[in-house]
C-alpha cells in the first residue's frame, strides 16, 4: 500500500520536472478551426520532413484559436473568420495570413426534387419567407431549415453573402460539417449549406440562379458564397513560424494540398473580399 | 530516574502512529477533491456572474426571455433569454430519469434476486459495455433509429425533446442500473431471510424490505444518471435538434444547455459578452443540478420515515 | 393468500420482462455497431497510423494512446478516490457537513465534460504551460472521474459488514491497519466495478479531451522507450488522440472518403477494447481478492 504511493508520488514528480523540462522553443502549437485542421496538420507533416521544428496543430473552434493567439499561448490561430468580425479579438494586432478560400453551397436532401434556387429564394427560406418547397417549384413539403451553430466561419459567411444583414429565422443549429451532412440526408424536406470539401453522394447540392457550386465560379465570384481560411500570428513573429506559414503559400501546398482537399487556391482568385464583404478584383 | 515501563506504556503504540497516518492520508485525498471542486465552482461562478456585473444582462431577462443572441443589444443590454434552453434540460433529463427508473430498478432486481449466477455475470459484463461507448455513436445510432421512428409513429420533424430523452435513457441506463445493483447487493441477506421466513412472497420481500432498505443508495443512482444527463452534450445536440425556441411540445425541436454552451464555446473569445454567457449557462447548470439533488434527497428522507 | 401470489406472479413478470427488454435494447445496441464495424477491421486498420484526408488510414496510435491514458488517469484518481472513499465510509463524522461534502462531489459529475476540458485547458494547458498533452488530458479525466468512483469506493466500504472492523479492533489492530488489511480486500470487487465503469468514460470520453489531450495523434516510434523522448509512446508531453476523439473528429469534420468505414470500424474496435480491459479487470481483481481474502 504504502509502496504504492511512493511510487504515485515520485511518477508525480517526475512527470512535474518533465514538464518544466521540455524544451519549448522548437515547437510551434496551432489552435483554431476544426475544419481547418486536415489540411494544415498535412502540410506540417511534409513540412517535418526537412525541419527539425515540430509542429502541434490542435482543434478547438476558430473562437479559441484568435483568442489563443493573441494571449500568446500558441504561435498560429487558424480561422474560418476575420479577426475583425470576432468580437473580443483586436484585429490590428494580429497578422492576417489568408492561406486558402472555400466555397460554400446549400444542400438539400435528396428526395426535396430541386437542384437550383434563385438567390432571393434560398435567403427567403432562411428568413422564413418561404415555410413549403412548393413555394420554390418544388413538391408540397414542409421546409426544414438547419442553420450552422451562431459565431461558427460557416454561417458568418453564409449570412453576410446571402441574407445580407437580414437575421435568419430561429431554427435548428448545428455545429460541425459531418453532423450536417448526416442531418441532411437523414430528414426529408431538409436544407442546409455546406462548406465545398463535405459535399458528397448522400446530400444534394444546389445552383444558384443557374450557377454551379464549383472552384472556377468562386475564382471569379460567380458563385457568391465563399470565405477565406486564415493562419493569425502576432505582428511579430518567429522566423520557424514565418517559414511555415511562406511553406503553406508554396506551389507545393496550393496546387496539391489545397485543391485535393476541395479548397481553392489562393494563387487563383481574381478577386477579394473584405471583411465587411465588399469584392475587388484584384489587378495582375 | 527513568521509568522505562512507565515510557513504554505512556508512549503512543505503533497502532497510533498507523492510524494518525492513515488518518492523514484519507483527510489529504477528501482535501484535494474538495479544493477541485472549490476551484472549478469558483470559476465557474467568477465567469458565470460576469455577463451580469460587466456586460449588463439583467438577471431576468436571462431567466424568462426567450431570445438567445448574446453579442446582440437589445435596450442596452445582451440578449441573454435562455429560458428555452433551461425548459429543454429540465424536459429532457427528466424525461429521461422517468424512462429510467423502472427500468433501471426492474433490472437490477432481476440481476441481484433472479438471475442465474451465470446470466449476472454476462448481464453485468454487457452493461459495463455500454458505459464506454462515445457519445457521438448513440447520437449517430439515435439520428438514423430514434428520430425517424418518432417521426414516422409521433408526428412532427423527429428531432425534440422525446427523441433526446430516448437517447439519454439509453446512456444512463447502464451507470443507473449497475449503481442499484450495488446498493440492493448491500442490503443485508437476512433482511431478506427473515422476511421470506414470515411467509412473505419473494415481491413483498422484494418490494418492501430489499427495496426500501436500499432506497437511499437507489436514489443517488438516479441523481448520477440525471447529473450525466445533465451535462451530456453531443448526443442529445444530434437528436434533439438544437434550436432555442421555446420547447411547445415534446415533438418540437429544443436545445439543452449544455448543446448551446458546447456548440457555442469553440466560436466565441474569452472575456466576451458571447463567452460569459455561456458560463453563465454552466452555471446555472449547477444549480439546477443541486435543485435536482435536493429534491431527490428530500423524497428520500420522507420514504425512509 | 391466492391474492399475494397472484399478485407476486405479475411481480416477477413484470420484473423479467423489463429486464429483457433492457437485455433486447443493449443487444440490439451492441449488434448494430459491431455488425456494422467488424467488418472493416483488419490487421493492418490495426497497425497502422491515421490518415487525415486520403483512404487507408488505421488507428494504432490511438488505440495505444486510449490505454496508456486509461493507465495514467487510474494512477491519479484511483488513489485520490480511495482515500476520499475510505473518509467517507469509516472516518467522516455523521453531519450536515459530510453530507455537504458528499452533495458537492455529487454535483461535480453533472458538470458537461466541456466545462471541464476548458477548464483544464485554461488553468494546465495555457497557464501551467503544459501543453496539448496526453498528462493534461489524464488530468482532465481524474477531475470527470473522481465523483463517480469516489462514491463507488464508498458504497462498496460501506457494504462490508460492521463486524468486520469491530473484530480488527477487538484484535487490537489500529482501525487503519483493520481498513486496509480486512476491509478494502473484502470490498474488492465493488471497487473493481467503478474502476470499470470509469474506465469506460475515460475510454468514451471525447468532449474533455479536445482541449487537453488534442486531437492529432503525431506519428510515434514504437521503438523507443524513453520516456523523456518526444516521439516515445510513454513521453507524457505529447498531444495524444484516444480512439473516442479519433471517432468524434472524423464525424464532425472528416474528408477522407472512407471517414464511415473507419468511424464504424473504430467504434468496434473500442467496445471489443473496453470487452479486453473490463475481463481482465475484472479477472485480476477476483485473483486478488482469492489472495487477500479467505474466500475461495
Amino acid at each position: 500500500m504504502k509502496k504504492i504511493k511512493i511510487l504515485i508520488g515520485s511518477l508525480l514528480i517526475a512527470t512535474l520536472m518533465t514538464g518544466c523540462a521540455s524544451k519549448k522553443n522548437n515547437n510551434i502549437t496551432i489552435v483554431g478551426s476544426t475544419a481547418m485542421q486536415p489540411m494544415i496538420e498535412m502540410a506540417a507533416e511534409e513540412f517535418q520532413h526537412h525541419s527539425k521544428v515540430r509542429i502541434t496543430v490542435q482543434g478547438g473552434g476558430s473562437g479559441t484559436g484568435l483568442s489563443q493567439v493573441q494571449a500568446g499561448a500558441v504561435a498560429i490561430g487558424n480561422s474560418d473568420i476575420f479577426a475583425q468580425q470576432q468580437p473580443g479579438i483586436k484585429a490590428e494586432k494580429l497578422q492576417d495570413n489568408k492561406v486558402a478560400v472555400v466555397g460554400i453551397a446549400p444542400v438539400v436532401n435528396k428526395k426535396v426534387g430541386i437542384d437550383n434556387l434563385s438567390m432571393e429564394q434560398l435567403k427567403g427560406i432562411f428568413t422564413g419567407k418561404y415555410t413549403n418547397w412548393k413555394q420554390v417549384g418544388g413538391k408540397n413539403q414542409k421546409i426544414i431549415v438547419i442553420n450552422r451553430a451562431q459565431g461558427s466561419g460557416t454561417r458568418k459567411a453564409f449570412e453576410s453573402d446571402v441574407l445580407k444583414g437580414e437575421s435568419a429565422i430561429k431554427a435548428q443549429e448545428q455545429d460541425s460539417s459531418g453532423t450536417v451532412q448526416k442531418m441532411i440526408a437523414a430528414t426529408p424536406g431538409s436544407i442546409s449549406y455546406l462548406a465545398f470539401p463535405y459535399l458528397n453522394k448522400d446530400v444534394q447540392k444546389l445552383s444558384i440562379d443557374n450557377v454551379k457550386p464549383n472552384a472556377k465560379n468562386v475564382e471569379n465570384n460567380d458563385w457568391k458564397i465563399w470565405a477565406y481560411e486564415h493562419m493569425y500570428t502576432k505582428k511579430k513573429v518567429d522566423k520557424k513560424v514565418k517559414k511555415f506559414i511562406d511553406y503553406i503559400y508554396t506551389k507545393e501546398v496550393q496546387q496539391n494540398l489545397v485543391k485535393t482537399l476541395g479548397y481553392i487556391t489562393i494563387h487563383d482568385m481574381k478577386v477579394q473580399k473584405d471583411e465587411n464583404g465588399n469584392i475587388e478584383e484584384i489587378q495582375k | 530516574m527513568r521509568d522505562e515501563i512507565r515510557e513504554k506504556i505512556q508512549k503512543n503504540s505503533k497502532a497510533t502512529y498507523q492510524e494518525i497516518f492513515g488518518k492523514l492520508l484519507v483527510s489529504i485525498s477528501i482535501i484535494i477533491i474538495l479544493l477541485i471542486v472549490s476551484a472549478i465552482f469558483g470559476f465557474i461562478f467568477s465567469k458565470g456572474i460576469a455577463t451580469f456585473t460587466e456586460n449588463n444582462a439583467q438577471v431576468k431577462d436571462f431567466f424568462t426571455g426567450t431570445n438567445w443572441n448574446p453579442s446582440m443589444n437589445e435596450k442596452g443590454h445582451p440578449q441573454v433569454g435562455a429560458l428555452p434552453m433551461i425548459l429543454g434540460s429540465f424536459g429532457v433529463t427528466l424525461l429521461a430519469a422517468i424512462f429510467v427508473t423502472p427500468f433501471a430498478i426492474g433490472t437490477a432486481l432481476y440481476i441481484t434476486e433472479l438471475a442465474s449466477k451465470k446470466m449476472k455475470k454476462i448481464l453485468q459484463i454487457v452493461i459495463e459495455l455500454l458505459v464506454g461507448i462515445p457519445s457521438v455513436v448513440y447520437g449517430f445510432i439515435g439520428l438514423n433509429v430514434v428520430v425517424p421512428f418518432i417521426r414516422e409513429n409521433f408526428g412532427g420533424t423527429g428531432y425534440g425533446i422525446l427523441a433526446g430523452a430516448v437517447v439519454l435513457f439509453v446512456m444512463i441506463l447502464p451507470t443507473v442500473t449497475s449503481l442499484t445493483v450495488d446498493s440492493l447487493k448491500a442490503v443485508p441477506k437476512h433482511y431478506r431471510s427473515a422476511s421470506l421466513a414470515l411467509g412473505a412472497t419473494p415481491w413483498q420481500t422484494m418490494f418492501h424490505v430489499t427495496l426500501k432498505a436500499a432506497t437511499s443508495g437507489i436514489l443517488t443512482a438516479i441523481v448520477f444518471g440525471m447529473a450525466r444527463a445533465f451535462g451530456e452534450a453531443l448526443a442529445v445536440q444530434m437528436v434533439i435538434g438544437n434550436a432555442s425556441l421555446m420547447p411547445t411540445s415534446l415533438l418540437n425541436p429544443a436545445s439543452t444547455l449544455t448543446s448551446v454552451l458546447t456548440m457555442g464555446i469553440g466560436n466565441t473569445v474569452m472575456g466576451t459578452v458571447g463567452n460569459n454567457a455561456l458560463w453563465s449557462l454552466a452555471l446555472v447548470l449547477l444549480a439546477m443540478s443541486l435543485i435536482f439533488n435536493l429534491i431527490v434527497r428530500l423524497i428520500g428522507r420522507k420514504d425512509i420515515k | 393468500m391466492k391474492n399475494t401470489k397472484f399478485q407476486n406472479n405479475v411481480a416477477m413478470a413484470i420484473i423479467k420482462l423489463i429486464a429483457a427488454m433492457v437485455v433486447l435494447i443493449l443487444v440490439f445496441l451492441l449488434g448494430k455497431i459491431l455488425i456494422s464495424g467488424v467488418p472493416h477491421i483488419s490487421w493492418k486498420f490495426l497497425v497502422t497510423p491515421s490518415k487525415a484526408f486520403t483512404a487507408g488510414g488505421g488507428i494504432s496510435v490511438q488505440i495505444f494512446n486510449s490505454f496508456y491514458l486509461l493507465i495514467l488517469t487510474l494512477l491519479i484518481s484511483f488513489p485520490i478516490s480511495l482515500g476520499a472513499g475510505i473518509y467517507l465510509a469509516k472516518y467522516a463524522a455523521k453531519n450536515k457537513i459530510t453530507s455537504l461534502i458528499r452533495m458537492v462531489i455529487e454535483i461535480l459529475s453533472s458538470l458537461p465534460s466541456v466545462v471541464v476540458g476548458l477548464f483544464v485547458f485554461l488553468v494546465c494547458v495555457v497557464q501551467m504551460q503544459i501543453g496539448f498533452s496526453i498528462l493534461a488530458g489524464a488530468i482532465a479525466l481524474t477531475f470527470f472521474n473522481l465523483p463517480l468512483l469516489t462514491r463507488n469506493i464508498e458504497e462498496s466500504i460501506k457494504a462490508v459488514p460492521n463486524l468486520q472492523l469491530e473484530g480488527g479492533l477487538a484484535l487490537g489492530l489500529s482501525k487503519w491497519k483493520t481498513i486496509t488489511k480486512i476491509i478494502l480486500p473484502e470490498a474488492l470487487p465493488g471497487i473493481i466495478t467503478g474502476v470499470i465503469l470509469s474506465a469506460g468514460r475515460v475510454f468514451g470520453e471525447a468532449a474533455a479531451l479536445i482541449y487537453t489531450a488534442g486531437q492529432s495523434a503525431p506519428a510515434v516510434d514504437f521503438t523507443n522507450w524513453n520516456i523523456f523522448d518526444e516521439t516515445s509512446p510513454l513521453n507524457l508531453m505529447r498531444p495524444a488522440e484516444t480512439l473516442a476523439v479519433h471517432i468524434w473528429k472524423i464525424n464532425s469534420e472528416g474528408i477522407m472518403p472512407d471517414a464511415n468505414a473507419i468511424s464504424a470500424g473504430t467504434s468496434a474496435v473500442l467496445i471489443i477494447a473496453i470487452l479486453i480491459f473490463n475481463l481482465s479487470a475484472r479477472y485480476l481483481g477476483n485473483y486478488l481478492y482469492r489472495k487477500l481474502t479467505s474466500a475461495r
